[in-house]
């Protein structure tokens, strides 16, 4: 047997015939839908594939894609960037977090802001450089600002875990791990954006399993099918979905089975349960107060908890958006990034007026970078 | 180990003995070892003229070092203009504590690299500065190249011109940061790091009809193609499928979310022909080895001025949008 190598994990799943042939299956069996489909992807990185590879352009009309709120740096209010803000600017201290949480404008500055004023913020590309970090500056403070969904959360607590067992003494974790069923299920019972299927997010359910997203079929009567980030994933998905609704049906079902299980990975849920617990309530940006739709460290380990340790110094005065940025509308499935004022003019990229234009995996940039002002 | 010290820098005997026993050594010619306040230079037709910094880390990457880019960066930058790399300047800042043998090798990559465009070390500079003033070693060179073709510019892309890469993209930027996370990745991944002008040449001499060249450092194959786009208030239409990405570019942009299109080149230039010379162009450049996968990838049409649009085998298209954010700082 040959060796595995990187490029069979998606060589075949960009294949342009297998597309092809998918999008004329699509447009076959839709013709026998019973209405049009508005199908929320939730996780970001989906929307990121949509737009990448412009797959609305092969799909009929009858099927519209409704981008949600599955971009962790999104849906980050500005109050809790202003916490962030207010660790790296307190004496002696190193303040660690993942890419694009870099750029986010909080209330008054970004983290990328305050670097180039001189405080140390440094991006990580793995949670676990944050032990190196900790270990290679024994006498400063050094703050995580972790964030993600389900997908990231285990990383999270595998590194309070080694920082407890090496006992690592100057390492703290202030923890926006956010879970994706509760703001789902807060936006179908809202009810506006008249979504009717779902294509369920993948990552977050190799760690949680594809049984976190049953509810959707059982309450709401919607599909959800569990995708995969491929372009050819992706329209398997659509299709099962076509399927399902031609069929009257709706069933949580797994396109992705490569990675994906029901129980998901039993080991990384035992591990985040450890150190982690729900915390009462999260405000997401847009979406507002959602309760226990948010993790916090268990009160067991209040001694890592930045949060708890620091709090004094930590604003949490709820920090509306600015007033021409329509993100909270976006991540509620309401609007389209085009229908949006400032969107490409006075929020692009280089100077984002809201977090769905900063991140990569935001709907924002995902228009801006791929579709232009053409979508 | 001998290291580079303060007083190599201070302008009396160390400074002497670093003059003559390397630099002198290394690039010799007549001009430099003159060893006047200024070069004497005589160049009969019209001139281009360049300058660069060097501030790579890490100084040494697979397929390449700070010396050679400091070479081929701006002998690349003469040539893109289709000019014949004559005269180049030379300035180092080195940190204090700087191996020798590092310097040296250093500068014989640099030697090693001239030869490639015949182009000459005419006069230069050596500071060495305290520990942490610059990260071991930076470099600056100027350079000064005749005219062998006027008129090529991303002002003069014309409808219906054709795009060539000289060959895949996305190696150096790709390289360089393999190298700075200390990714064991893969070992097969080197720089295109390479000195174009034999190349150039060779397209110059087969007459071909250059309407813009530029070779794709920062901001990689998006950054060129967007420039001109705008600079010439044209669109082009780039085949996906058509642009070369080898695996292992490929395969550290899939890990890291990078997109290779963004990736710097240090040997890869973009080429906008008409269409007539297109196979022509083509043919000249798989001669050599560094350019044997020129293909052409694109057009330039009206549909959306200003614009860069990307097709797909299967028949959908995006823009290509100019790079954004913090890629990668210090690639070059």
């Amino acid at each position: 047997m040959s060796e595995l190598q990187l490029k069979d994990l998606y060589d075949g799943f960009r294949n342009p015939d297998t597309i092809r042939s998918l999008a004329k299956q699509i447009a076959d069996e839709a013709k026998n839908l019973k209405m049009p489909l508005r199908i929320m992807e939730v996780c970001g990185g989906h929307t990121h594939t949509i737009m990448k590879y412009g797959l609305p352009q092969l799909l009929p009309d009858t099927i519209s894609f409704i981008h949600g709120p599955g971009c962790p740096v999104c849906i980050m209010p500005k109050e809790r960037i202003d916490h962030a803000i207010a660790l790296a600017k307190m004496e002696n201290t190193i303040l660690l977090t993942l890419g694009d949480m870099i750029r986010v404008p909080g209330s008054k500055t970004s983290l990328a802001q305050e670097r180039a004023a001189g405080y140390d913020i440094r991006p990580l590309y793995t949670p676990m450089d944050a032990l190196k970090i900790a270990k290679e500056n024994p006498d400063k403070r050094v703050v995580f600002f972790a964030i993600g969904f389900e997908t990231t959360t285990p990383m999270t607590a595998a590194v309070i875990k080694a920082t407890i067992e090496q006992n690592i003494t100057n390492l703290f974790f202030h923890i926006n791990h956010v879970l994706v069923p509760p703001a789902v299920d807060a936006i179908m019972a809202d009810g506006k954006a008249q979504i009717n299927a779902f294509i369920g997010p993948s990552h977050v359910s190799v760690i949680s399993g594809a049984k976190i997203y049953q509810p959707l079929p059982d309450k709401y009567k919607t599909p959800v099918v569990v995708s995969g980030f491929e372009p050819v994933d992706v329209l398997q998905g659509i299709l099962m979905i076509v399927r399902q609704q031609v069929q009257e049906r709706a069933d949580l079902e797994i396109e992705y089975t490569r990675s994906v299980t029901m129980e998901g990975n039993t080991i990384a849920q035992k591990l985040i349960d450890t150190y982690l617990q729900p915390r009462s309530h999260f405000r997401w940006r847009g979406i507002g107060d959602i309760p226990d739709s948010a993790l916090e460290i268990r009160p067991e380990f209040a001694y890592l908890d930045a949060e708890k340790i620091f709090g004094d110094i930590l604003p949490n005065e709820p920090i509306d958006d600015h007033k021409l940025c329509i993100c909270g509308t976006i991540l509620k499935g309401l609007a389209k990034p085009m229908e949006c004022k400032v969107f490409g003019t006075a929020c692009t990229p280089n100077t984002p007026l809201g977090s769905c234009m900063v991140s990569s995996e935001g709907a924002c940039n995902a228009y801006y970078r791929y579709a232009g002002v053409l979508a | 180990m001998k290291v580079v010290q303060l007083s190599h820098g201070g302008g009396g005997e160390e400074t002497n003995t670093l003059i003559h026993g390397l630099f002198y050594k290394h690039f010799s010619n007549e001009i430099l070892i003159k060893a006047e306040d200024a070069a004497v230079l005589e160049v009969k037709n019209k001139i281009a003229f360049t300058t660069d910094s060097f501030t790579v880390s890490p100084i040494f990457f697979n397929g390449g070092d700070i010396g050679k880019l400091a070479v081929a960066g701006t002998v690349n930058d003469l040539a893109m203009m289709g000019a014949k790399p004559l005269y180049l300047s030379s300035a180092f800042m080195i940190e204090e504590g700087l191996a020798f043998s590092e310097l040296t090798q250093i500068v014989e990559s640099m030697a090693k690299e001239l030869a490639k465009s015949g182009a000459k070390i005419v006069c230069g500079d050596t500071k060495v500065v305290p520990r942490g003033s610059v990260d071991k070693i930076f470099i600056n060179t100027a350079g000064i190249g005749e005219i062998m073709k006027e008129g090529i510019s991303v002002l003069n892309l014309h409808e219906g011109d054709l795009i060539i890469a000289s060959r895949d993209v996305g190696r150096h930027g790709a390289t360089v940061l393999m190298a700075r996370e200390n990714l064991d990745v893969t070992a097969d991944l080197q720089s295109d790091c390479e000195t174009l002008w034999p190349a150039v040449e060779a397209l110059i001499d087969g007459k071909i009809s250059i309407s813009a060249m530029r070779d794709a450092t920062r901001g990689g194959l998006s950054a060129v193609l967007n420039e001109w786009a705008q600079s010439s208030n044209v669109c082009l239409e780039v085949e996906e499928d058509a642009v070369q990405i080898c695996d292992e570019v490929r395969g550290i942009c899939e890990m890291f979310g990078f997109e290779p299109m963004d990736f710097a080149n240090e040997g890869t230039f973009i080429l906008a022909v008409a269409p007539e010379d297109a196979e022509a162009a083509v043919t000249i450049l798989q001669q050599f080895d560094f350019c044997e996968n020129a293909s052409i990838i694109g057009r330039v049409t009206q549909k959306y001025p200003a614009k860069v649009i990307l097709r797909s085998g299967y028949g959908s298209s995006r823009f290509l949008d100019l790079p954004k954010g913090e890629l990668l700082p210090r690639i070059c």
